[in-house]
Formats: C-alpha cells, structure tokens, sequence
C-alpha cells in the first residue's frame, strides 16, 4: 500500500472540499473517500487504488444513516449498514427485494461494514482491473482490455463496449434499479437528487470515468418510490457457491398484479451488464399479459436480445433467461 | 496477559488531531501534507478489550496488524488479508468486522474485542470459547478465533435460529479443515448459554 495522508470529516460541506480531486470514480483518483472501507482497503492493498489522500467520512453516518418508510417510498440513509437495512422489519414487509439483495451480499462481517453508498460505488471484481500487471482501460485508460479474448467468464454481456466488458458486482444497486430509485447527493454545489439509473455511467469508450458524480460529491441517501408491485418484489440471485459470492447472474423483480395480469412491473439484472442494469422491454413486455411461463420467457428473451458474447461467458444470457423466468414466477406466487 | 505499551517510534506528526480544521484542508495542500504523514508515524489510541492501549505506528496499519504487530495480541489471524477468508474477525461496538479491512486510524475510540478479551478475568471461558472445545469445533486452530467471534455476533444478532440460519450467517468464516458440521454444533450449543446467561 502507498503511504496516504488521513483526514476525517465532520459534514459534507467538509467532505465537499477536501475530497475536491475525488474525480468520477477514476481508479487513479488523487483523492478518495472511505465509508466502510471494504472496497477501498482491498483496492489500496492490491495497488489498485494510489489515492495520496483518504478522506474519512465516518462522522457523516450519525446524520445520514436512518431508514424511513412512509405513503412516498422509502428512504435510506446513504451510510446505513448493509446489515441494519437486511434487517429492518418494514424493509422486510414492503421493499423485500431491497432487503433480499443486501442479506444475499458478501459476508454477516463485510455487511456490518459497508454502507449503502459506498455498496453501490464498490468497483468490478473483474481479475484485470484488479491485478496491476495487466492491460485495463478502466484502470489505465488506452492500455487495452485484457478480458476481451481473456479468461472471461463470468464478464458481462449487457451493455458493455469494446473498451470494457467488465460486471458490476454488485446486488443492492440492481434492485435500486429495478424500483426506479433516487440517489440523495451533497456536495459544493449544495444539495440535488437524480435517478439512482444515471448514477453509473455507460462504458463509452472511457469505462475510467465510472460516474455521473461531481467530484467531492458524497451519496447522501436513496429514496425508492412507493408502488403496488414494492411488497411483490424479490431479488433472486445465482451464485457458484451457495453463500458469500458474487453473483454470476440474478435478477431483481417486482410485479403488481391483478387477476392474473400483469399491471406493472419492474426488472433488474445482476451478474451480467457492465452497470446496474434495468430490463425496460422485459417490463413492456410483461404489461397487460397474464403472468405465465410462456410470458415470463417472452419477457426474458426481450430482455437479453442485446446481449454481446465473448467466448467464456456464451452461457451468460441463457442463465440470465431462466433466472429471470424462475424470479417471475416465484413472485407471482407471492402474497402482497 | 501483559501487552507492553508500544513504543516502537517517534511521534513525529499527528493529522487526525487538527479534526475537522485538517480536513478543511483544500486536497491540494492534503497531499502536500502527504510526505510528512507517510514518513512519520502517526500515534493512536486503541481501546482494545476494555483498556486504552497506546500505538504508534504507520499510517496504513490495518487493525490486525496493530492488534498484532504492536499490541501482541496475536489471537486474531491474518488468512487472506483481502477480507474474504474472515479470519481476522473482531468486534468493534460489538458488531463483527473485518480487522484486516480497517485502518486502525479510523477505529480510535471504538470498543474492539479479541478473542483475549473474551474469557473473564478468572479465566472462565465465553460459552463460545467452551463450546467449541466440547463440540470440537476446529482441527488446526487457525481459523477458530475468528469463527468463535463471528459466532458470538452470530447469537447477539438472532442469526442463529436454526442450521441454516447459522451456515448461512457463519458464511464469512472459512475453514480449511472443513470442520463446519462441529463449528454449527458449537454455536448451537453456546446459544443455549448465552441467552440463559
């Protein structure tokens, strides 16, 4: 690990101004924020990360760490722990999707760490971005994607470019994209929110440039909308080994039903795009219909036609059918 | 047990006592500032099974390896040191956490727990600590710390309801040996006693 100066904020307008060179999420970034630090450490140990500054932010979980659910939606605070919010009894009950993704998540110890935002801003498991003697655009940008013709397997095959076909791991930020959530910003410029959906960038030939935040910016909370399909909603997530793994595919589902037909739904995929990743046309394709096999296919199929294979991962949007398939149904069986 | 007091180096310079001033710092004179911090070291404060234990020591030092190198208390294993083996574990305000994963700098004032501190002052063992004795809960030993603490969350989060309950919440703690049958028997065996306790 490179030597680092340490400095540890009391508010976000503080946070704003030392973490002015935090950048978008570039991996070369002077200067990086720590929250839980399950992302960052790692990083830092591996010589991904060379901030030549650590901005600790832990005194912001005292104001932004509560979870409120009212006739709006929920809302999350941005450093809440992923174990507090798997936990909650009304997350439980109305938003068990949201509940479902974070319980399925890493470990009991690296969900008692992590908060919510740095979740949704941990980076991609990809063994390239991650190993420092290899080619990687994201890390290093124009030096080249060792994935693409390399050991890919579990890479994605929505929404990538061919700068970067690299996954994003993770599971919370799938169901926020699903339940069409808001992300709560703060930074110099003051307070604003915009669609949780353009909070990671697309790859665009500078998968480097990770996000839509302005540098100093800090995720102060999320806010998820109320709708009829929020208690009919789950996260179903397929992993190589039962427990503590990243998903290689999963889907996020949430469904208002009436006598049998589809009124609403919402859809996000997991272990397969190069962001969190919501399937609008699976939605459309959904509304209207009775829920059945046949539909829950049609669905899946609309949902993976974009799909871009790269040798090792060819099995990717066939798994990601039937785990939307299986998802759907099993929400359909739900009572809400 | 006796844990000299670590006074390994000089204190030459000390960036989280200027709190929030230092962090009103523009970036650009933070890492001006960053020599400094790298060369020295920066002295903390750990409250580590219930007493005040001073360090100094570099800026990057995990708190295992504060817990370790410099506070000797060697309980608490380094396996992977990437957070994914979870032998490392200890429990910080009593919630379990990845020692090798915090920066020990960050946890100042915080109430961290070792397996050391987990037995009572006359040496009677935490039902955890005698349950995986009687269920045989390990094979080499080098995991178990961090299981034991990772079970006593375990049963204070209400996690160990059931066999599955407890392999699924014990998930975060591997065992090379592959003993997992005895450790869930053990948790469930502590359960017992600590909710009579």
């Amino acid at each position: 690990m490179r030597p680092f100066a340490y400095a540890r904020v009391s508010d976000t307008t503080l946070a704003a101004e030392a973490g002015r060179d935090t950048g978008q999420g570039q991996t070369d970034a002077p200067v990086q924020f720590l929250a839980g630090g399950t992302t960052l450490i790692d990083l830092m140990k591996l010589d991904v990360l060379r901030p030549g500054a650590v901005v600790d932010l832990k005194p912001l979980a005292a104001k932004y760490s509560a979870i409120q659910a009212g006739s709006d939606g929920l809302r999350l605070g941005g450093f809440a722990k992923m174990s507090k919010v798997a936990d909650d009894p009304v997350v439980l009950r109305d938003y068990p999707a949201i509940a479902q993704s974070l319980q399925l998540a890493a470990s009991p110890q690296i969900r008692n760490m992590a908060s919510l935002a740095g979740n949704v801003l941990q980076r991609t498991r990809c063994n390239y971005y991650r190993d420092v003697t290899w080619p990687c655009n994201k890390r290093q940008p124009g030096s080249g994607c060792s994935a693409i013709g390399g050991a890919n397997r579990n890479f994605a095959v929505l929404g990538t470019d061919d700068s970067c076909i690299s996954q994003y791991p993770g599971d919370f930020g799938v169901a926020l994209a699903a339940l069409g959530a808001d992300v709560e910003l703060s930074g110099s410029g003051g307070f604003r929110v915009m669609p949780f959906g353009t909070l990671h960038r697309p790859p665009d030939g500078k998968p480097h440039i990770e996000t839509t935040l302005r540098p100093g910016e800090v995720i102060t909370g999320f806010r998820v909308p109320a709708g009829a399909w929020t208690r009919r909603s789950l996260y179903l997530k397929i992993r190589d080994r039962q427990s503590y793994e990243f998903a290689i595919s999963s889907a996020a589902v949430a469904l208002d039903i009436d006598g049998g037909v589809v009124r609403q739904a919402r859809i996000g995929l997991g272990g397969m795009a190069y962001r969190p990743w919501r399937a609008h046309e699976a939605e459309a394709a959904l509304i209207g219909k009775p829920l059945t096999e046949a539909s829950a296919k049609e669905a899946a199929d609309a949902a993976l036609q974009g799909a871009k294979i790269h040798g090792e991962n060819a099995f990717k949007p066939i798994l990601a059918r039937r785990t939307l398939v299986r998802a759907l149904l099993q929400a359909q069986t739900m009572e809400a | 047990m006796e844990r000299p007091e670590d006074r390994s180096g000089p204190s030459r310079r000390n960036l989280l006592t200027a709190g929030a001033a230092a962090a009103a710092l523009p970036a650009a004179q933070a890492a001006a500032a960053l020599p400094a911090a790298a060369a020295g070291r920066v002295e903390m404060t750990l409250a580590v099974n219930g007493r005040d234990d001073r360090v100094v020591a570099d800026m990057r030092t995990s708190l295992l390896d504060a817990l370790r190198e410099h506070l000797h208390l060697t309980g608490s294993k380094k396996g992977c040191d990437q957070g994914q083996c979870g032998a490392c574990t200890v429990l910080v305000n009593g919630q379990r956490v990845l020692s090798c994963l915090t920066l020990a700098v960050a946890v100042q004032g915080e109430a961290i727990t070792t397996i050391e501190g987990l037995a009572k002052a006359d040496g009677t063992l935490h039902p955890m600590q005698q349950a995986f004795l009687d269920q045989d809960g390990y094979q080499c030993g080098y995991c178990t710390p961090g299981q034991i603490l990772s079970a006593v969350a375990c049963v204070h989060e209400g996690h160990a309801k059931s066999d599955d309950d407890i392999r699924e919440y014990m998930s975060g703690n591997l065992c090379r040996c592959a003993a997992y049958p005895k450790i869930v028997a053990a948790v469930k065996q502590a359960r017992g006693r600590m909710e009579t306790a």
